[in-house]
């Protein structure tokens, strides 16, 4: 690799840089200044992702790098962005809840800006190795996170419970990784798609998808690998639990439509059967087993598994109308998600207690109508009612299935989004129809900061999709 | 020709009424008094409005009219407006009940009357938009986008089965319409738009025109609602707060015969013909079966949710008989039972609010000291049984004419519809209104207060002017409805040509 080479690769992946470089600042700076540097660190942690993002935006250019590893172009763009700002969301919600949430320790912002790293490079990852590094950089930070307060048995077994099912999935994952090289002989994107092409497939690479396909579904809890986000939403501390469901979801959605459009694309048609079945399998299980739940942070879980689903649908599609339905699906996602879990934050009774029950909701919009309005808008648009957001989220990837002639999973999707209306229902019965039983504490001005601007989103979303449309068109015409 | 846009402007003047609304306070008589007249001159102003918009409109032209097109969504999804002779009437009928829902709240709403306004008014946006949007998105997002409004109005000034009744007409209603949706994709990726006009003129093959067709019913179907799915209708209206059964009767119901005249009929000839028996069927059933069971009611609002039914039976059979007295005939049916079916749920409301209840049996004898009441309900229950010289009679007797063409032994049953809407209406009237003043509770009733008189007496009249003078709506309508006919023979005569010719 000459000079010439390495600086070219360095500039491109410089917002990963930053983040590198200012993770370690950080650590440094919490480990040498006093007790109470948590503050200190957060701010500047901020700074660092914005700084990243900023220069994501306005000075990287797109190419390959590293010889061919890792790559930037808009599609990664386009998702890095929506992952920094998912981040950076997380982070603000977190600096008035550090303490009440007993994660009030600097290193955990550390810890989030390296998981952030991880997504950035998972997002660009071109090459089985640099995909595995990555992956693994990001959950081993996720890991810690889950756990960070050590004195919840809830939080422990959360960190523990993600750890050994993750650690299963990425054994599966490097099961599969080593298959795929055996049977084609490169672990680069670009190489496999080639060989496939020439080649054409063996048994044993099919072995070889599966297993990859497993071990990212694991990270996206699509079902059957879905089986630790229940408990790990719930035990895990909520602001954590509002990290999990944004940026690593849409890392994870990023690598899995980069190697089936990329690399599988030959063989498009043993991919497509799988992913058919995964999203099937999850939208029929985030609807009806989120039926039963009395814990919000739980039915927040088996949403995201429904939402997953969707998402895949428009991978199903294999095309660019998928693609773009799928990029637009993860923008859509990540801002309600974000926007629920700032008012889950902010679900406080006046003595300071945190309140999970969807019962503690009632009465809401008596006692903080503000607050229940927005919940009201994010519980229809997850639910994917016009003329929110959410609606045209699931219109996106619906409309790919459709052309792609994949009826039976269109008819079931639709259906199961009838099936998981209900239980978004109940959330807004319990808020307006009920009568209210005690009041929440006064919401802290960043969470309804958060809960406003995500609530205007995908309120305006009827305004604003249009350039959206375009700019999530513009990344999905990479692939194609 | 005017250069504003028209359409918009009365589709988005309620939004206005809300921002103004969110401006208000409630906790004071003041306050109060300010919600109530905001809501009140927004809805007469868009009222005003879309009396200029049926001014302008021009019946000569069967095509659509005051066209306001730009980009939206990408992906061919169009901000399209326009409306044509269909459309055209049920854009003041919409805008023109939703005073008197405002007057019927009046005091009826005690808590909460700033929701509820804000509720009513961006129904009341939606639901003037699916009538003039010319984009199938545009349309499903309006159509769809109506129940959130409506299932918060029912579940929280509802009475005491609200919560179940809201979670029935929710689910119910948008299980439809996600087929619909599907449907309207397929339509997409075929004619390569979803621009309406585009759509109409675009011919779909035979086969896939059998199942959008049977999505496109999935949906209408429970909009409208048709026998056997017309389950959450009764719930719906006996739970919702007097203004929202209005609404519910009066316009959402005829989103359902709306959309068959849109989309069915036009765009799906073939599968349309091939499925008119099917919802021949399902219409005399609809009026034979549930006039029945109206007929065996308790609760008033229940006798006329069913008869409503009833009544929407006669609709789907004008349309699918698909000939210019059927069409003609069931666009006025619905106009005069959005009127009319509108001003029972409002006579109810009146001695409702007295006595808080719905039994039939805790009244009789109301005559005695409600005159003015009595008559009032007495033309429209005559309306409600198709009276000659109410707007009732027309309506349905254009649809009988336009059915015994299609099959004269659908008219034949059909018509004993009349007769059995006749025996509960009128045994209603007389259990209600008649009879000697016997009970405690009734005897110090008053009659009509200058607010309800202002609710029911222009609702009279209209009933009985378009009863004797129904001109003006066949002058709107006959254009559209003539090339709409014209165009279904014109399809059924190609596909027969096509059809021969192959042998």
């Amino acid at each position: 690799m000459t000079a010439e080479t390495l600086i070219a690769s360095l500039q491109l992946s410089m917002p990963e840089l930053i983040l590198a470089v200012g993770a370690m600042a950080l650590l440094m700076i919490g480990v040498f200044s006093s007790e109470r540097a948590t503050p200190t660190v957060t701010g500047l942690a901020v700074a660092v992702l914005i700084i990243a993002g900023l220069w994501l935006v306005l000075k990287t250019g797109e190419g390959a790098a590293y010889g061919g590893a890792f790559l930037s172009d808009p599609f990664a763009k386009f998702m890095k962005v929506l992952a920094l700002i998912g981040s950076i969301t997380v982070m603000v919600m977190t600096v008035g809840h550090a303490r009440s949430a007993q994660i009030d320790r600097f290193e955990f912002p550390v810890l989030l800006v390296l998981a952030t790293l991880g997504m950035l490079l998972m997002i660009s990852a071109n090459d089985l190795i640099s995909l595995y590094l990555s992956l693994e950089l990001q959950s081993l930070a996720l890991y810690v996170v889950a756990a960070i307060n050590r004195d919840s048995v809830r939080s422990t077994e959360a960190g523990l419970k993600y750890f050994v099912l993750g650690a299963l999935s990425s054994g599966m994952l490097l099961y599969g990784m080593s298959l795929v090289y055996g049977f084609t002989g490169h672990t680069g994107f670009d190489e496999i798609a080639a060989a496939l092409t020439a080649e054409g497939r063996s048994l044993g690479l099919v072995f070889g998808l599966v297993f990859i396909l497993a071990g990212l579904a694991f990270k996206i809890s699509a079902v059957p690998f879905h089986m630790w986000t229940p408990d790990v939403y719930e035990g895990a501390p909520t602001p954590v639990t509002a990290f999990f469901a944004a940026g690593p979801k849409i890392a994870a959605i990023s690598i899995l439509v980069r190697i089936v459009i990329n690399a599988f694309e030959p063989v498009v048609a043993d991919w497509q059967q799988i992913v058919v079945f995964i999203s099937i399998a999850s939208m029929l299980l985030g609807s009806f087993a989120a039926i039963g739940q009395r814990n919000i942070k739980r039915l927040m879980a088996y949403s995201s598994i429904g939402h997953m689903g969707y998402a895949l649908v428009g991978l199903a599609a294999g095309s660019m109308a998928g693609v773009r339905g799928v990029i637009l699906y993860m923008l859509i996602y990540m801002v309600m998600t974000l926007g629920t879990f700032a008012c889950i934050l902010a679900m406080r009774r006046r003595e300071g207690e945190h309140v999970e029950g969807i019962d503690d909701l009632a009465g809401l919009s008596q006692t903080n109508p503000f607050m229940a309005t927005v919940l009201t808008i994010l519980m229809f648009s997850l639910a994917g009612i016009p003329p929110l957001a959410g609606f045209f989220g699931k219109y996106f990837v619906f409309v790919a299935a459709i052309e792609a002639h994949l009826y039976a999973l269109a008819i079931i999707g639709v259906l199961a989004s009838v099936v998981g209306a209900y239980y978004y229902l109940r959330v807004i019965k319990v808020m307006w129809f009920e009568e209210p039983r005690g009041e929440f504490a006064r919401t802290a001005g960043e969470l309804r900061l958060v809960f406003g601007l995500s609530g205007l989103f995908v309120l305006g979303y009827v305004l604003i999709g249009g350039p959206l449309g375009s700019a999530a068109e513009a990344a999905a015409r990479t692939f194609f | 020709m005017t250069d504003w846009p028209v359409l918009s402007a009365v589709t988005f003047m309620p939004l206005v009424g809300v921002l103004l609304l969110l401006l208000t306070r409630e906790d004071s008589a003041y306050g109060r008094r300010n919600i109530l007249n905001v809501s009140l001159l927004t809805t007469i102003f868009t009222f005003l409005v879309s009396l200029y918009v049926w001014y302008q409109f021009d019946p000569s032209n069967p095509g659509f009219q005051m066209i306001e097109k730009r980009e939206w969504l990408g992906a061919g999804i169009s901000y399209h407006l326009g409306v044509d002779g269909i459309s055209i009437l049920f854009v003041p009928l919409t805008a023109f009940l939703m005073p008197f829902c405002v007057l019927a709240s009046w005091v009826t709403i005690e808590k909460r009357l700033k929701e509820y306004m804000i509720a009513f008014l961006i129904l009341e946006t939606l639901m003037l938009g699916v009538f003039v949007s010319l984009d199938i998105i545009l349309f499903y997002v309006f159509f769809e986008a109506g129940l959130i409004p409506m299932f918060i109005i029912i579940g929280v000034w509802g009475g005491k089965e609200r919560v179940y009744a809201s979670y029935k007409f929710f689910l119910y209603t948008l299980l439809g319409s996600v087929l619909m949706l599907l449907a309207m994709m397929a339509m997409y990726w075929q004619a390569g738009t979803t621009d309406i006009t585009q759509l109409l003129a675009y011919q779909f093959p035979r086969q896939m025109q059998t199942w959008l067709w049977l999505a496109f019913f999935a949906s209408f179907a429970v909009k409208m609602p048709m026998w056997p799915v017309h389950t959450w209708l009764p719930d719906a209206h006996v739970q919702a707060p007097t203004a929202g059964s209005v609404i519910l009767a009066g316009i959402l119901l005829k989103l359902g015969g709306y959309g068959f005249l849109r989309f069915s009929l036009p765009m799906f000839p073939l599968a349309s013909d091939f499925f008119a028996p099917f919802v021949f069927t399902l219409s005399v059933i609809a009026i034979i079966y549930t006039s029945l069971v109206a007929m065996m009611q308790t609760d008033i609002k229940k006798l006329i949710a069913y008869s409503s039914v009833a009544h929407m039976g006669y609709v789907t059979m004008g349309t699918f008989a698909a000939n210019v007295q059927g069409v003609q005939g069931a666009i006025f049916q619905m106009l005069s039972h959005g009127i009319v079916s509108g001003a029972l749920f409002l006579c109810v409301g009146v001695v409702y609010d007295r006595l808080h209840t719905r039994e039939i049996a805790a009244y009789g004898g109301l005559v005695n000291n409600m005159p003015k009441y009595a008559v009032a309900f007495m033309v429209f229950t005559m309306a409600n049984v198709g009276l000659p010289g109410t707007s009732g009679f027309v309506g349905e007797v254009l649809t009988l004419v336009g059915a015994f063409r299609a099959n004269t032994w659908v008219a034949l049953f059909a018509t004993s519809g009349v007769i059995l809407s006749a025996a509960y209406a009128l045994w209603l009237y007389r259990r209600v209104i008649f009879g000697a003043l016997e009970k405690e509770s009734l005897k110090a009733l008053l009659d009509l207060s200058p607010r309800e008189k202002l609710i029911l007496y222009p609702l009279v009249i209209l009933t009985i002017f378009f009863g004797v003078y129904p001109a003006p709506v066949f002058d709107a309508t006959a254009a559209s409805v003539d090339l709409l006919v014209n165009n279904y023979a014109a399809a059924l005569q190609a596909a027969q040509d096509v059809a021969l010719s192959v042998q």
